[in-house]
């Protein structure tokens, strides 16, 4: 065994323990209201819609929660000018 | 086309969130494209093995009601470009899930991927018989322990009788992969041993898997064995399995008993 192990070793067992609590913390508070990226998430695209027409392939939705602030990012395919309506 | 393989047990706990990790790893690493489905309705687990929790948008259950598509709901690892998680819904509700929907998602992988790993659910009921339903091949996780053969065997009675396949007349193709082999148990006697399973299950063995604090090492940081640890023995184990899986014709070694030079004196084992 390696001191680079005898270091790994340590140090798994707080990652998990971040993760969980990270993890743990939205899943409760999401077990009784709706989440709230969701929320955006679907105002978002239903205010797009209004707009232009984009198929759902085109639109790429990634997040990342993270413990005190999570990004959501929504990617757009718009077709351009003929395509859209005036934004 | 791809391989749909099941990798199921019966029993819960015995290792096969683990290994649909490792195995899909092993098998990304080798260049194919493989998508992973976590099956799990209600107990999704896969994604936190994998380190993909932070970033579940949707999952199975809202592409087969339409919710999303399915390039929305893959989450791509951000290790491996051709490895992908398709979420299960943490849902209450049992059944979410129908058959033309995971159906029609199977289909749809086939077309992309080389392989599609279905993590099953424990037990023998609908969430695992949807998981192996639409196998091409099944990986049986098996622990060297009695009531683990025991479950295997109930599963291999299902997977020839209740999925497609078998149906129509054909059968999946069945491994068993050996988890959590503790060689010091072994070598005193007091562990079930491989020829004995293989025997008492006839059905040919993927590998074997030792015991290994790196699994939960692993586990802890979400990255598959595979990836955290190379050189580990059940990262090696897990690399040689997913090449027996593509065919190749790898040789099984049977894990040996590790000690430490201390431990050996003192007639310890490493734990
Ligand atoms: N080879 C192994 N060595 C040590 N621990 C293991 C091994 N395989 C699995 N485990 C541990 O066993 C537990 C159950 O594994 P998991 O893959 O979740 O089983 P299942 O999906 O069959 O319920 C986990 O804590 C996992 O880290
Ligand atoms: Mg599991």
């Amino acid at each position: 065994m390696s001191l680079f192990d005898l270091f790994k070793r340590r140090r798994s067992a707080p990652v998990a323990r971040e993760r969980l609590q990270v993890l743990l913390a939205y899943e409760r508070k999401n077990r009784n209201q709706p989440d709230l990226v969701a929320v955006l998430r679907e105002e978002i695209m239903a205010v797009i819609a209004k707009h232009v027409q984009v198929s759902q392939e085109d639109v790429r939705i990634t997040m990342d929660r993270g413990d005190t602030t999570s990004t959501l990012e929504i990617d757009i395919h718009i077709p351009n000018a003929s395509g859209a309506a005036a934004l | 086309m791809a391989k749909v393989v099941v990798v199921t047990s019966g029993k819960g706990g015995v290792g096969k969130t683990t290994s649909t990790a490792a195995l899909g790893a092993a098998l990304a690493q080798s260049g194919k494209r493989v998508a992973l489905i976590d099956f799990d309705v209600g107990l999704r687990n896969l994604d936190l093995v994998m380190g993909a929790e932070r970033r579940v948008v949707f999952d199975l259950v809202n592409v087969t009601q339409g919710v999303a598509k399915l390039s929305q709901a893959l989450i791509r690892d951000k290790r491996l470009e051709s490895l992908f998680l398709l979420p299960a819904s943490q849902t209450r509700d049992k059944d979410a899930l129908t058959e033309e929907g995971v159906a029609s998602v199977i289909a749809r992988l086939r077309e992309k991927f080389d392989y599609v790993l279905c993590d099953s659910p424990a037990g023998i009921e609908r969430g695992a018989q949807l998981a192996m339903r639409f196998a091409d091949e099944a990986v049986i996780v098996t622990n060297p322990e009695v009531s683990s053969v025991r479950d295997s065997d109930r599963i291999i009675g299902l997977l020839d009788s209740k999925t497609l396949k078998a149906e129509q007349g054909e059968s999946v193709t069945k491994h068993i992969l050996v988890t959590r082999y503790d060689a010091a148990r072994a070598s005193r006697g007091e562990m079930l041993s491989i020829d004995d399973v293989l025997e008492i299950l006839s059905t040919p063995l993927l590998g074997i898997i030792p015991e290994s604090q790196g699994v939960l090492r692993a586990s802890n940081v979400g990255s598959p064995v595979t990836l955290n640890e190379p050189t580990n023995a059940a990262a090696r184990a897990y690399v040689d399995a997913a090449r027996r899986l593509q065919g190749e014709d790898v040789p099984v070694v049977l894990p040996v008993e590790k000690r430490g030079l201390l431990n050996r004196l003192l007639g310890r084992r490493v734990a």
